[in-house]
């Protein structure tokens, strides 16, 4: 065989592609459509009239229609995580509980009794196993329940209504449809988000739900807001209101997210990734009754606990991290409180401290344990005693209230919080789906900006409130 | 992803058993006999159905576009090892999207033992577009008529004998979801592989007879240049349509090697 009759070949072909013209495709599709419409029409045998009532299609009328399309789906999400925050208090105070109460001191026993080094008991036990510990503690409840009820929700075929009906604001800002889907995705997970961005052929529109994506609040980021909204928000209003209210928030929050990725992307679209918008069709599939046992099944083994496992796996040398920094010294203080002075100036420009600064910077590999450690430090730094259990010990209160009150003796307003809930939404990405931004991308370049965009625009809009906040308050 | 047991030992062997001799793999695809492929268009229910013949867990989601690559799984059915591969829903192979290549380089290149095409039985129409196309590549096909139990919700009423007849390739009627009608599928699939039905599949009729000459032409023109080709007409087919990567398959010797009976599997991007 020689690339000379290969030629050949491809010659002969194109020569007689010209006696066709142009809508030889047209004729092929058509005869294939033909073929196929035959052979159903002989196979299927339809009912005598149609019904008189087509359920999907109604449902179909309600949820994807102009008016009430955008309050359903705000209610939907609404009522998801109003369930998440009311449902997880309970069995998170059991697990914290058990794992910290009970299993924590028994620890610390053993090791005594079996005569470590003070320095290995540190590392392993209060800062490994505390880590680990509060991760579970805190983020399997919500996910447990987060996540089946996300996954009902996308059996029963909802998802292709949330994407049909934000189709329209993503062609507006010049992106994909599809990156509703993908955007879905990261409101589970970033990494999943950036992995099922593959759905979208076109690299420019992909890009562009690459590197929004991080505005979708990741999994790891609900349980912050859930608490950060219940010490400073849920205490504003009366307690009956109090889920509500906190639902409503980090709704808000989330809100905030999805607008933040429709104006990057139409920033981008305008500028560096600049391009025509590719056409799709949806297909808007039937609704199915949920099967509730397998879901919960698929979204335990398949979601949950594979997130789980992330998280303990980036907690425990986080939690070893934590505990040399506030145990190592350089003349006399520890190395924490170097840093956290350091970076004070800067974190009181944008309304959050030091402390905030270095907690991001030492929870880069898992959003997770940001809370705990910003807890952790700010005992260390403002010296209050009675509390928590020594230097670079992680710990959770019982209480929001107890929370709250050591937070307010670090210096902690209502701004604070407002400003690291704010920085929470908009900040880099976490380890694995920058990881996962360069193996999807292939790019150096690309990733970096994924990285550090949501990064300096996080830094600004949290400089912008701090300013306007203070101006206001007469600062 | 764990392999779901499937029954205590010595179920498997004992032909009362529900699954039939069916043995879900999981990711266990050692020593393979045969390659199945399932194809489908979007949302019929793929996932579904490979999850139930390997045991695994794939995600499944009621929404298009969600398989974005190949997944691969094993089972065994009487002795016999299968491995199967879950396809990206596609609506044909005519056009040039990503998981459209990815399907299409797959039947052609991975030249799979069985295709499944699993087709929804409430859209036959639509699905048969590609169920037409699967069998212009490789002639071992077995339809999947999945979701029977929508088509009774909506009282349509699907004749798979006569479908199988007209197609030439078995039909079964499934409803994976509920594990109904996968024994079936699994035997027939077995029929397929080793050779035991031989099918006769369906070819596209072209409307109008220049094409029809031109394709036959053609086709016999490949046939001569790669004997040993299966699809040389789709490969004719695919050149008169001008298709970019087809040239470039033909240029590149690729569609030479095919012909020696090389396996060279196409790689998702």
């Amino acid at each position: 065989m020689t690339s000379a009759a290969e030629a050949q070949l491809l010659a002969t072909a194109t020569a007689m592609r010209w006696e066709f013209g142009g809508n030889l495709h047209e004729q092929l599709v058509e005869a294939i459509y033909a073929d196929a419409a035959r052979i159903a029409e002989r196979a299927v045998t339809r009912p005598d009239q149609e019904p008189r009532f087509d359920l999907d299609r109604t449902i179909d009328r309600v949820v994807t229609s102009r008016i009430l399309g955008f309050p359903i789906m705000l209610l939907a999400l609404a009522v998801v995580l109003w369930l998440t925050v009311i449902g997880s208090n309970i069995p998170s105070a059991f697990l914290f509980d058990l794992l910290i109460d009970t299993i924590y001191p028994l620890l610390k026993q053993i090791a005594a009794n079996a005569g470590l080094a003070w320095w290995i008991e540190g590392i392993l036990i209060d800062g490994v196993y505390l880590a680990t510990a509060w991760v579970v503690s805190v983020m399997l409840p919500p996910m447990a329940i987060f996540f089946p009820l996300f996954t009902l929700l996308e059996d029963f075929g909802y998802l292709p209504r949330v994407a049909f009906n934000l189709d329209r604001a993503f062609k507006v800002a010049g992106a994909h449809g599809k990156q509703s889907l993908s955007m879905a995705m990261g409101f589970g997970c970033n990494a999943a988000g950036v992995i099922s961005t593959a759905i979208i052929d076109s690299p420019r529109e992909k890009l562009i739900a690459i590197i929004t994506n991080n505005f979708a609040l990741c999994n790891g980021r609900w349980p912050t807001q859930i608490v950060l909204a219940t010490i400073f928000v849920g205490a504003l209003v009366p307690s009956y209101l109090a889920g509500a209210a906190v639902a409503l928030v980090v709704m808000g929050t989330a809100v905030l997210g999805v607008l933040l990725t429709l104006l990057v992307s139409w920033a981008l679209s305008r500028s560096v990734l600049k391009g025509e918008v590719s056409t799709f069709s949806l297909e808007l599939p039937p609704y199915r009754p949920p099967r509730i046992l397998q879901t919960l099944y698929t979204s335990v083994i398949d979601r949950t606990l594979k997130v789980l496992w992330r998280a303990l796996i980036f907690a425990a040398p986080a939690g070893a991290v934590i505990w040399l920094i506030s145990n190592l010294t350089i003349g006399g203080t520890p190395i924490a409180v170097h840093t956290i002075d350091f970076l004070n100036p800067f974190g009181l420009l944008l309304g959050l401290n030091g402390v905030i600064l270095l907690a991001y910077i030492v929870a880069i590999p898992a959003n997770e344990i940001v809370i705990p450690t910003i807890l952790m430090l700010t005992v260390l730094v403002t010296g209050i005693t009675g509390v928590g259990e020594g230097a670079g010990v992680m710990f959770e209160l019982n209480s929001e209230a107890a929370t709250g009150a050591i937070l307010r003796a670090g210096g902690w307003t209502l701004l604070t919080a407002i400003s690291t809930m704010i920085f929470v939404l908009i900040h880099n990405p976490c380890s694995t789906t920058i990881f996962t931004t360069y193996k999807v991308t292939g790019s150096k370049r690309w990733t970096t900006v994924t990285a550090l965009l949501p990064l300096f625009m996080g830094f600004a809009v949290t400089f912008g409130v701090a300013q306007i906040w203070r101006l206001v308050e007469g600062w | 992803m764990k392999t779901k047991a499937s029954a205590p030992p010595g179920c498997e062997a004992c032909p009362v058993h529900l699954a039939g001799n069916l043995l879900k793999r999981g990711v266990d695809m050692e020593d393979w006999d045969f390659v199945v492929a399932l194809a489908g268009n979007p949302n019929t229910g793929k996932s579904t159905v490979f999850n139930a013949l390997t045991g695994l867990r794939q995600h499944t989601g009621n929404w298009p576009g969600k398989t974005v690559a190949r997944a691969e799984g094993g089972f065994g059915y009487r002795d016999v090892r299968y491995k199967l591969i879950d396809l990206p829903g596609t609506y044909s192979l005519l056009s040039t999207s990503m998981d459209e290549e990815i399907a299409r380089d797959f039947l052609l290149f991975g030249r799979p033992d069985v295709t499944v095409v699993v087709v929804d039985a409430n859209r036959l129409e639509r699905n048969l577009n590609l169920a037409l196309q699967v069998m212009e590549i490789t002639d071992r096909v077995v339809i999947c008529l999945n979701l029977m139990d929508e088509a009774r919700r909506h009282g349509l009423k699907v004749d798979d004998r006569r479908l199988a007849r007209d197609l030439g390739v078995p039909v079964v009627p499934t409803s994976a979801r509920y594990g109904e009608g996968l024994n079936e599928l699994v035997g027939a699939i077995e029929e397929v592989a080793t050779g035991k039905f031989v099918c006769k599949p369906y070819r596209i009729e072209y409307l109008s007879g220049a094409l029809k000459t031109a394709v036959k032409q053609l086709a016999a023109e490949v046939e001569e240049r790669f004997p040993g080709l299966p699809n040389s007409r789709w490969v004719a087919l695919r050149l008169l349509d001008g298709d970019a990567r087809m040239r470039n398959v033909v240029q590149s010797g690729e569609l030479g090697e095919l012909a020696r009976h090389v396996d060279i599997v196409g790689e998702p991007a």
